[in-house]
């Protein structure tokens, strides 16, 4: 027997941040973050692999995070990690049923309580912070 | 194709054109879309719209509806870009000139507009939806199980329920786990978990407590989000987790 065309959105559907409000945007960024910074962890990986091959080739290969691509990618990861951990821990909180409201007869509209000012105010923090840790990032590795 | 049809005629009608999808899975490959011009008052609603084009233009167009107020559950359907109940969705609301109606994501196509519902309504019966115990009201000597208001106000949001399927259609997990129990089970399984006459907590959270169950559930929020009932599955499963962490007994 054929399988059914489930019709499902698919990766498209999955990553699309535009239809739910900013939560829906802190979805998206926390799995990009993630993967992200699990592919820095891999090269990063590599990266301290280089010492086997002694002062040298150590050197060389740092030398390749000193150029204007090297800031940038290490400015972005610093971003990534900001964001993941701020947003990791508003994550975490709501998962445990913190700050997501408290049941109640609901009312039209039917503005749904979890999707409340703290966790939003928490999404923009995480956003902003990151920001505010490249900005500081770049100043650092251009030395100003 | 457009085709013009008025829902209403007066002074104070305006015009929008409405773009269904069409699609047999018999036979057809992917979706098309058929265009009508229509004339709509600011009550008129979506359902309303597709009606008419059934009644004046094709009747072909498959469309499941019953209550029209939104109470059945029948009517869901991605309506520009949104899951949302064709019968609670008036076209003036929607701001727009072009009202397009496609069948809601994550639910197969029976044709056009109607979906299939036996995946939601099996994931709904597999967390247990009526109250586990020994005894019955029929037995106990107090005829009937006592609940304090507040005890009824931990779960009377989610017993809102119409199993309409919009919050299964909007989630971000649903989109590409095929096994995922999904937003609606969830908040069922949290309804009678909270529920103080109920005593089938372990095992509603045995039957979650799976690699594609509660865990999978990422707190997007889009559940919440499009529900027209306001029944909030996310904070449901938010409360359900607590429970399995610990937070909660």
């Amino acid at each position: 027997m054929e399988p059914r065309d489930e019709n499902k959105e698919g990766i498209g559907g999955m990553v699309n941040p535009r239809r739910y409000g900013v939560e829906r945007v802190a979805y998206l960024l926390m799995r990009l973050s993630g993967l992200g910074l699990l592919a820095y962890f891999i090269g990063h990986i590599y990266e301290t692999s280089s010492i086997l091959k002694g002062e040298v080739g150590w050197a060389e290969f740092l030398e390749l995070t000193q150029t204007n691509e090297g800031h940038a990618v290490l400015a972005i990861v610093i971003g990534m990690c900001v964001f993941h951990t701020v947003n990791g821990i508003r994550v975490m909180l709501g998962h445990g049923g913190v700050g997501v409201g408290k049941p109640a007869r609901p009312d039209y509209p039917y503005i749904p309580a979890s999707q409340n000012s703290r966790h939003k105010m928490g999404i923009y923090s995480a956003i902003v912070l990151a920001a505010i840790a490249m900005l500081y990032g770049l100043a650092v590795m251009y030395g100003e | 194709m457009a085709q013009v049809s008025s829902v209403a005629e007066g002074k104070t009608s305006k015009s929008i054109t409405l773009r269904i999808a069409r699609f047999n899975p018999e036979h057809d490959h992917e979706k098309k879309f058929m265009e009508f011009n229509l004339q709509y008052e600011r009550w008129t609603t979506v359902l309303e719209a597709i009606l008419d084009v059934k009644k004046h233009f094709d009747h072909s167009v498959a469309v499941r509806y019953s209550c029209r107020q939104a109470t059945c559950g029948s009517c869901g359907m991605i309506i520009n870009g949104k899951p949302r109940l064709a019968c609670f969705t008036k076209i003036s609301e929607l701001d727009s000139d072009v009202v397009t109606v496609e069948p809601m994501n994550n639910f197969p196509i029976i044709r056009d507009l109607a979906v299939r519902f036996e995946r939601l309504f099996d994931t709904h019966h597999k967390v247990k939806p009526y109250l586990i115990r020994d005894d019955s009201e029929i037995t106990s000597n107090e005829k009937e199980f006592l609940q304090s208001p507040e005890e009824l106000e931990n779960y009377i949001q989610f017993a809102n329920c119409i199993k309409c399927g919009l919050c299964n259609s909007a989630c971000p997990t649903m989109a590409t786990d095929s096994s995922f129990i999904g937003p609606q089970a969830l908040a069922q399984a949290y309804r009678y978990v909270a529920d103080s006459r109920d005593k089938g907590k372990d095992s509603r959270l045995k039957i979650i407590d799976d690699s594609h169950g509660i865990w999978r559930c990422h707190f997007a929020g889009s559940c919440s989000q499009v529900c027209p009932k306001g029944v909030d599955p996310a904070m449901g499963i938010q409360f359900l987790r607590g429970y399995l962490l610990g937070f909660r007994s």
